[in-house]
């Protein structure tokens, strides 16, 4: 594998649009539920250890060569918030287009052509790490850090949290994505032999409680 | 009582029911799980499930299997709350619920809560296979520690196929032996009941519902296939409970 393409993938600056979104963190911070530095590490964590494990481990399986089209139908059973469902195709429509643009594979062809509207996110970004030459772990690694890097990065913005804060969090998260992320490349290995129900469902109520609110508001700062 | 084994690891121990249009050819219950025959409601034949011994403790392996064959009606609830508690070991107990459900036919599967014990480790596994043309009704609550206790450590899965392909598939993980942040801002921030209630049916393909909020803390959302879920998180069992209810009468009512 290639490390500088993997910090080409995992880039926040990556241009897949991802920084317009909050990762739940908005309604959340509106709810009163994160207030302070140790609530975002709390939040973080939880959003990791589910939805976060779920989407790695797509991602990764996606890298390790598993049908595409299976996993999309895989993430929508696991995504019943429609909300989070238009969020994560949006997502993959973007990361398509620019890994497409930056990693041509017939792969990312094939799903671009079967999925006009976009793919899972995850989904569409093991594809691309696939094309990068990276492998299955590399793939859940990005997916698990953008999935506590999207909500810190947001909270500095919403909650005017010192920024030294919002990094040191993701800083002593370091070893559970590390964890997340292994364990996602392990249960794609397995769902290459099993098949996908090998892969997690792992889910998070109040995500997907409060993802359907905040869709709701006439007026957001992030998109999701 | 066919395949009972009462071993130093626990018991082991498997409930069968089979629903045909005319009636109940399978009605076994094995162990911790008694099953009765109770009064018909409407068209559906109705069966209570019986908890006639705590149950399951730690080490435990029990499980509910049911199947609704084509063109019936089956409506399955319980006597009591289902109790979760510590094994002698601090061992794993393991709850494995298998439904099935053909075409034309039609499950209501409404049981009490399920509460998870202080020092109580439990996993339970559903699996729901149904028809093209099946129904489901289906709940699902857990409720954390018995009032004022610490919870135990609760995993659940439940995965649904419908017509052979992925309908639904959610894992749940909550109390010390879970990962950590289960009972942060994006899981369950200090509520202690949570629950699931599933609503399919093939008329849900031709109208399309939008998510609709149930209050600040349940949500009712359209699934990718013809099928409703509410979710919904509460501070207790019985505020849980009214949401729920109310989400159920409102579905059936329009029925």
């Amino acid at each position: 594998m290639s490390r500088a393409a993997l910090l080409v993938l995992a880039d926040g600056r990556f241009p897949a649009g991802g920084h317009a979104h909050s990762g739940g963190a908005e309604a959340a911070v509106k709810a009163g539920r994160i207030r302070t530095a140790a609530d975002l590490a709390e939040f973080c964590r939880g959003r990791l250890h589910t939805a976060g494990l779920t989407a790695a481990a797509l991602a990764a399986a996606a890298a390790a060569g598993l049908d595409p089209l299976l996993l999309d139908e895989a993430a929508d059973a696991r995504t019943p918030s429609p909300a989070l469902r238009a969020t994560a195709r949006k997502l993959g429509r973007q990361m398509m287009r620019v890994a497409r643009a930056t990693w041509p594979s017939a792969e990312l062809g094939a799903l671009a052509a079967a999925r006009p509207r976009g793919a899972h996110q995850p989904v569409v970004l093991g594809l691309a790490a696939r094309a990068a030459g990276l492998g299955p772990e590399d793939a859940a690694h990005c997916v698990a850090y953008e999935v506590v890097s999207g909500p810190a990065t947001a909270v500095v913005r919403l909650l005017s949290l010192d920024p030294f804060d919002a990094t040191g969090v993701l800083a002593r998260l370091a070893p559970e994505l590390d964890a997340v992320a292994r364990r996602a490349a392990v249960t794609a290995a397995e769902a290459v032999v099993e098949g996908i129900d090998a892969l997690p469902a792992t889910s998070a109520p109040l995500l997907d409680v409060m993802a359907e609110a905040h869709a709701a508001w006439p007026v957001r700062l992030f998109a999701s | 009582m066919g395949g009972l084994t009462l071993g130093a690891r626990g018991v082991r121990a498997t409930a069968r029911i089979v629903a045909t249009p005319e009636g109940l050819p399978v009605l076994e219950g094995e162990g911790p799980l008694a099953l009765r025959r109770t009064r018909a409601r409407g068209p559906y034949h109705r069966v209570t499930v019986v908890g006639a011994m705590s149950a399951p403790l730690g080490g435990d392996r029990i499980g509910v299997e049911a199947e609704v064959r084509d063109g019936a009606r089956l409506h399955v609830d319980s006597a009591a709350a289902t109790i979760a508690l510590p094994g002698r070991e601090g061992e794993r107990a393991h709850y494995d619920v298998r439904l099935s459900v053909g075409e034309g036919a039609e499950l209501r599967w409404l049981p009490e809560q399920l509460i998870s014990a202080s020092g109580s480790d439990l996993a339970m596994r559903t699996r729901i296979d149904l028809a093209p043309g099946a129904r489901l009704v289906y709940r699902e609550e857990q409720v954390l520690g018995r009032h004022g206790e610490p919870p135990g450590t609760l995993a659940t899965r439940l995965t649904v196929y419908r017509a052979g392909r992925p309908l639904l598939d959610q894992e749940l993980a909550y109390g010390p032996g879970a990962p950590g942040g289960w009972d942060g801002a994006a899981v369950l921030d200090g509520h202690r009941a949570a629950g699931q209630l599933l609503f399919v049916s093939p008329e849900l393909a031709d109208n399309p519902a939008g998510a609709r909020m149930l209050g600040d803390h349940a949500v009712l959302t359209p699934l990718a296939g013809p099928a409703l879920l509410v979710t919904a998180v509460a501070p207790d069992a019985r505020l849980l409970r009214h949401t729920l209810d109310d989400a159920l009468r409102s579905h059936l009512a329009t029925r």
